[in-house]
């Protein structure tokens, strides 16, 4: 075996005339060679296509002013969309934009002069040249707010109100929390993988709802798991590369600071995507504003801070520390509204709500350890209360907000 | 909040509506109001291309079909009534010849909007055949297109020239044909259609026309238009998208039908829209008399709109005294703007 490894290694040696990177190159240059030829010869063999051509076209944004409604869609299907006529509540109507094909995967900005009313259901049919329609439902009618100052201040406040505050009291519990011996920790961590298993539960049916409405040619529901599986990984090697540096620097117990870093980023994610449905919400006008709807966040979401805190109970973090963990968890609710508001999309939204579900996963895999005693195999019977607990606290409050 | 998806939250509107608060007070926001929709329902919104919908009529954007990519005009549609070839028979009555062929085309039934068609003679409606009442009539079918089709006549015949399968020559396959004899019985507006099944779709494609046969006493002489209301289902959902008379939706709109004032008007309206169960006839600024069917001299009604199941006609005669643009439309309101509209102007 030896000798023939030695020979091959020989062998190697002996025709690597050419240098290694060439012999990476070529292949790369004769495939863009064939493919290329390929598509300039038009796919010889092939013959033409069979059938109409497939129109698909999605809506990606609404906004709506008075006498006019505005549609930004993407054609998403495998063939160039004209649309020929446009049709509003079983009526033709004039409208500006898309004079020309829209090509796979362009988008384009129709303004259809509509006379609408606030409150009511509005049904916009896009006719295309081959007579297909492409139907796009606005539920209920109503102005979409002017981007300004006073918007972007309402959406921040609204941020605070239902991501920072309430997170910020939710870990306040930090000094009882140092207080309680640990088998009684061990089921608060419980409760606290309980509330992040809700968390990530429900991130993933929401993306998968929102991936369902958006622009399918960039992934659909596929948008999801790819944010999930990317917010996982890059977590994962933050993780690890946060442990060897402390490692380095001789600190005593490396993985809990690390680990309320990251839950803190966890559930930042999510509140970035909580923060996209609200605003979406409120420009399309499904959302009032009002005490209940507040209340029922900042109940709800004061567990989040608690998930926080939980595993840090035994060091001692500075206030400007805790506090930086507070706005990671938090502030991303402002950015979030902002970003909803302003330029919401499904697919974008469902790729985030997916990197929050992903963020959490990976929390909940570094948190599993703790629940389990030192040398103790299976779960204390506390500890499964705790899960237990988690889900059924986020699921009460979640009935809060839902109403 | 996790269960705040905007649908649940439609349904939660009126719960959450409680906090009329210090929140929802306190912050400077611009809800859109009725009012402000309301203000710009005059306008004819922004910078919208050349179309009716521009000057407060519903139309379509853009220029207008391309009429003779088409083969047909509406506007010769309206008034070219077709004879046939006339000769003598030994007993001394006139014998009409027409030959019809059925094909299948391409038309444009709005700006911009492509439908594949079955055409009887290369347009829709199909010729509007005129015979009088106890003419001897021979129609040659030849059908042109990729699937049976057949010529159905409305009127008094023998069953074996009915044009139903079964029947006489039956269905008559691609590259196949027949002739149809029948006298001209009775006076009266009528129409014929493919009658091969599914008989919805032969119809929609475009295979119908309008059937006339004067009384043997002529009618008073009279400007006369053809009106055949039809509609288009282009995304086969089995509902049309483009609703019109003689087939091209706004064609009347977008150029009035010209007739002189206080001369006599008359309309043969014929009714064979398909997947809507009524149509109907509204005339503005005017009332008209109404024969249903056209198989009485009297009218039997003086009205300004008459409503027409599928397979219904009848003959509409009017005057107008004042010049002007008077609208005609189906008086759904659906169909109106979905294209069924035009004008006729008057002029001295």
């Amino acid at each position: 075996m030896e000798a023939g490894q030695a020979t091959a290694g020989g062998a190697r040696g002996t025709t690597g005339r050419a240098p290694a990177w060439l012999l990476g190159l070529v292949p790369l240059l004769l495939i863009i060679a064939a493919i290329g030829s390929f598509a300039a010869l038009g796919g010889p063999g092939l013959g033409e296509r069979r059938g109409p051509p497939a129109e698909e076209l999605a809506v990606e944004r609404t906004v709506l002013e008075p006498g006019r409604i505005e549609l930004t869609v993407r054609n998403d299907g495998p063939d160039p969309v004209s649309i020929a006529q446009v049709v509003v509540n079983d009526a033709f109507v004039a409208f500006d934009g898309a004079g020309t094909p829209i090509g796979r995967l362009s988008s384009e900005r129709l303004v259809i002069a509509q006379p609408w009313i606030e409150g009511e259901a509005y049904e916009v049919s896009l006719l295309t040249s081959s007579g297909a329609t492409i139907t796009h439902e606005i539920p209920v009618a109503v102005q979409t707010p002017a981007a300004d100052a006073g918007f972007y201040g309402l959406m921040a406040l609204l941020g605070i109100y239902v991501g920072v505050i309430p997170i910020a009291l939710g870990m306040l519990w930090l000094p009882w929390i140092r207080r309680i011996p640990p088998a009684w920790l061990r089921a608060l961590m419980a409760l606290t993988v309980g509330l992040l298993g809700f968390l990530a539960l429900d991130a993933t049916l929401e993306g998968v709802e929102l991936a369902g409405a958006g622009s399918q040619a960039f992934g659909g529901v596929a948008l999801v798991f790819l944010g999930a599986a990317v917010a996982y990984l890059a977590l994962t090697g933050v993780s690890s590369w946060l442990s060897r540096r402390r490692r380095a620097v001789g600190t005593a117990d490396a993985r809990t600071p690390a680990l309320a870093m990251l839950i803190a980023v966890g559930i930042g994610l999510h509140n970035l995507g909580e923060g996209l449905a609200i605003g979406t919400a409120y420009t399309t006008g499904a959302l009032a504003l009002g005490a209940f709807l507040v209340v029922g966040f900042a109940l709800h979401n004061t567990t989040e801070g608690l998930a926080i805190v939980a595993p840090i109970a035994d060091s001692r973090p500075s206030l400007g520390r805790l506090a930086t963990l507070g706005l990671i968890a938090g502030a991303p609710a402002v950015f979030g509204a902002w970003i909803g508001a302003s330029a919401f999309n499904n697919s974008v939204a469902a790729f985030l709500f997916g990197a929050g579900a992903g963020a959490i996963a990976q929390v909940i895999v570094q948190l599993a350890p703790s629940l389990r005693a030192e040398g103790e195999r299976g779960l204390q019977p506390r500890v499964v209360a705790g899960l237990l607990a988690g889900l059924a606290l986020m699921f009460t409050t979640g009935l809060l907000v839902s109403v | 909040m996790r269960r705040l998806t905007r649908r649940r939250l439609l349904s939660a509107v009126p719960a959450v509506g409680l906090g009329a608060t210090a929140l929802h007070a306190a912050i400077p926001h611009s809800h859109g109001s009725a009012t402000a929709a309301e203000h710009t329902a005059g306008n004819a919104g922004p910078h919208a291309e050349k179309t009716h919908a521009a000057n407060g009529h519903a139309g379509f954007r853009g220029r207008e079909v391309d009429h003779r990519a088409n083969g047909f005009d509406p506007h010769l549609v309206l008034r070219d009534f077709d004879e046939g070839k006339v000769s003598r028979l030994p007993d001394g009555r006139t014998l009409r010849e027409w030959t019809i062929a059925a094909a299948e085309q391409e038309i444009e039934v709005a700006p911009g909007v492509k439908f594949a068609a079955w055409s009887y003679n290369g347009r829709i409606p199909g010729p509007t055949l005129r015979a009088r009442e106890g003419d001897r009539l021979r129609i040659r079918f030849v059908n042109g297109g990729r699937h049976p089709h057949t010529m159905h006549f409305h009127g008094i015949h023998p069953a074996s020239a009915d044009g139903v399968a079964g029947l006489g020559a039956g269905d008559i396959p691609p590259g196949g044909e027949t002739v149809y004899e029948f006298d001209a019985a009775p006076y009266g507006l009528h129409l014929y259609h493919c009658h091969v099944r599914p008989l919805a779709e032969h119809i929609a494609k475009g295979l119908y026309g309008a059937f006339l046969i004067d009384p043997a006493d002529a009618r008073p002489k009279a400007d006369e238009m053809v009106m055949v209301m039809n509609g288009f289902d282009t995304n086969f959902d089995r509902a049309n998208e483009v609703y019109a008379a003689n087939t091209i939706g706004f064609a009347y709109s977008e150029r009035p039908i010209r007739v002189k004032r206080n001369e006599l008007v008359r309309l043969y309206l014929v009714n064979v829209l398909e997947y809507d169960l009524i149509n109907s006839f509204h005339l503005h600024g005017n009332f008209f008399d109404y024969i249903p069917t056209g198989t009485s001299k009297q009218s039997s009604e003086f009205t300004d709109t008459v409503m027409l199941c599928q397979g219904q006609r009848g003959i509409l005669e009017m005057r107008f005294p004042y010049t002007g643009k008077y609208m005609f439309h189906a008086h759904q309101s659906e169909f109106t703007e979905l294209g069924w509209m035009g004008f006729f102007e008057v002029i001295d």
